[in-house]
């Protein structure tokens, strides 16, 4: 386990009023919420600032971590000392709502795991008497552009939080597979019923919502239900016409390429793109002409008679 | 081992919820759903509350919404505005990788 510097994390100097400690979270947490700050790292920073927040917000836990002063560093390997928090009184109390269950080890450790019945979570009892439903748990899945073509199965690692007997709350790693739903896009969500947060009581668990991202592609980009790519051609294929093969994500397909195409035309290749059962989209390809070197004599030559037999003034226009 | 390969559902933008869907989907009551439309954060296709429908644009922005408010206390104008401002933003950000060489 490693120690964790919860002042590093917050960006704070150990002597920070607790005023200045409730700034720095504030201005932190807006500025890595997942929903806002779209970087893959963003989830976790936001979960190390709400533990870092839970300890240092309340005076009594924050004493007993700063007991530890600065003989730790950020990153060391970490062992709680024997009976380190004695004098402190804080198991069970002191709390904030933040779900403790997405907290560390480290904290763990230290400030044991909080109670649901300190959670002033509504129809959250440990002793039965509510049956609420699990919490549903949203979470983000990130896919490549055949996983959606094609439709796939995928696995997901999830810790989930539950309630155990006593009354905590236990967090466990846990495995889904599920089957991506073909065309699906990039922002859309999927859900699956009943694979959130254990329920209390006889009740339900709730849901999970995975919200699906695209992995960067080597050769496409998708727009919504489209897929485009850019495809070099050569200068007699473009003026000549030529049926050339065109990888798409359903595999090779032969492009008839017109006679007479310039740059940046586009093509479209009808139903290759991400299709749902109701909805089409497109594989669109665009040109982009690549001139070959004039570099031997006869190279150049060729180039010079191109000139003399094809006068071309691309630029007619621009000067009035 | 066999794997069990759970069913899910896709929200996509051939989905929409009715207003008492939506309120179960999202766990939300009819009265934040209101307070929503009267802010401005999500509307809904429909003259009345009987005939509303909500899609899957609407449904991220009530969940993105909710939790706005729990984990930054962000009011419902302010999540309005933090809402637009991203849907912006992800789009600028759509066109800068798009035009990319």
């Amino acid at each position: 386990m490693k120690f964790k510097d919860y002042y590093q994390i917050l960006d704070l100097k150990k002597d920070a009023s607790q005023d200045e400690i409730k700034r720095a979270y504030r201005k932190l947490a807006r500025k890595f919420h997942p929903d806002v700050n779209k970087s893959p790292s963003a989830e976790e920073k936001f979960k190390e600032l709400g533990e870092a927040y839970e300890v240092l917000q309340d005076p009594e836990k924050r004493a007993a971590y700063d007991k530890f002063g600065s003989n730790w560093q950020a990153g060391q390997d970490f062992k709680p000392p024997p009976n380190w928090d004695a004098g402190f009184e804080f198991s069970g109390g002191g709390f904030t709502q933040a779900d403790a269950s997405q907290f560390s080890d480290f904290f763990e450790s230290l400030f044991g795991k909080s109670s649901v019945s300190s959670h002033a979570r509504p129809g959250f009892h440990p002793h039965g008497s509510f049956h609420a439903r699990g919490q549903d748990v949203h979470a983000k899945i990130v896919i490549t552009l055949e996983d959606s073509y094609q439709g796939a199965q995928k696995s997901i690692t999830l810790s989930r939080p539950s309630v155990d007997q006593s009354g905590h709350v236990v967090t466990s790693p846990h495995t889904i597979t599920l089957s991506i739903p073909k065309g699906i896009l990039e922002g859309q969500q999927v859900r699956l019923e009943g694979q959130g947060a254990g329920g209390s009581g006889q009740a339900g668990n709730g849901d999970l919502f995975l919200e699906i991202a695209f992995a960067a592609h080597r050769l496409f980009t998708a727009d919504k239900r489209d897929i485009h790519l850019l495809l070099p051609v050569t200068p007699w294929e473009a003026a000549l016409g030529a049926t050339i093969p065109v990888p798409t994500l359903g595999g090779t397909v032969d492009l008839k390429i017109p006679p007479g195409s310039q740059s940046g035309r586009k093509l479209r290749l009808k139903g290759r793109g991400l299709c749902s059962a109701g909805q089409t989209g497109h594989h669109y390809v665009t040109l982009t002409i690549f001139t070959p070197e004039a570099v031997t004599e006869d190279q150049k030559k060729l180039y010079q008679e191109m000139a003399r037999h094809m006068p071309l003034n691309p630029r007619q226009g621009m000067f009035s | 081992m066999t794997t069990t390969i759970h069913p899910c559902t896709a929200i996509d933008e051939t989905t929409s919820y009715t207003l008492r869907q939506c309120c179960l989907l999202c766990r939300v009551s009819a009265q934040m759903i209101h307070e929503m439309i009267d802010e401005g954060v999500i509307t809904p296709v429909g003259d009345s509350p009987q005939n509303w429908y909500f899609g899957v644009t609407q449904i991220k922005r009530i969940q993105v919404t909710l939790r706005l408010q729990q984990d930054l206390r962000v009011n419902l104008p302010g999540a309005a505005l933090a809402l637009d401002l991203l849907e912006e933003l992800t789009e600028l950000q759509r066109l800068v990788s798009t035009n990319k060489p």
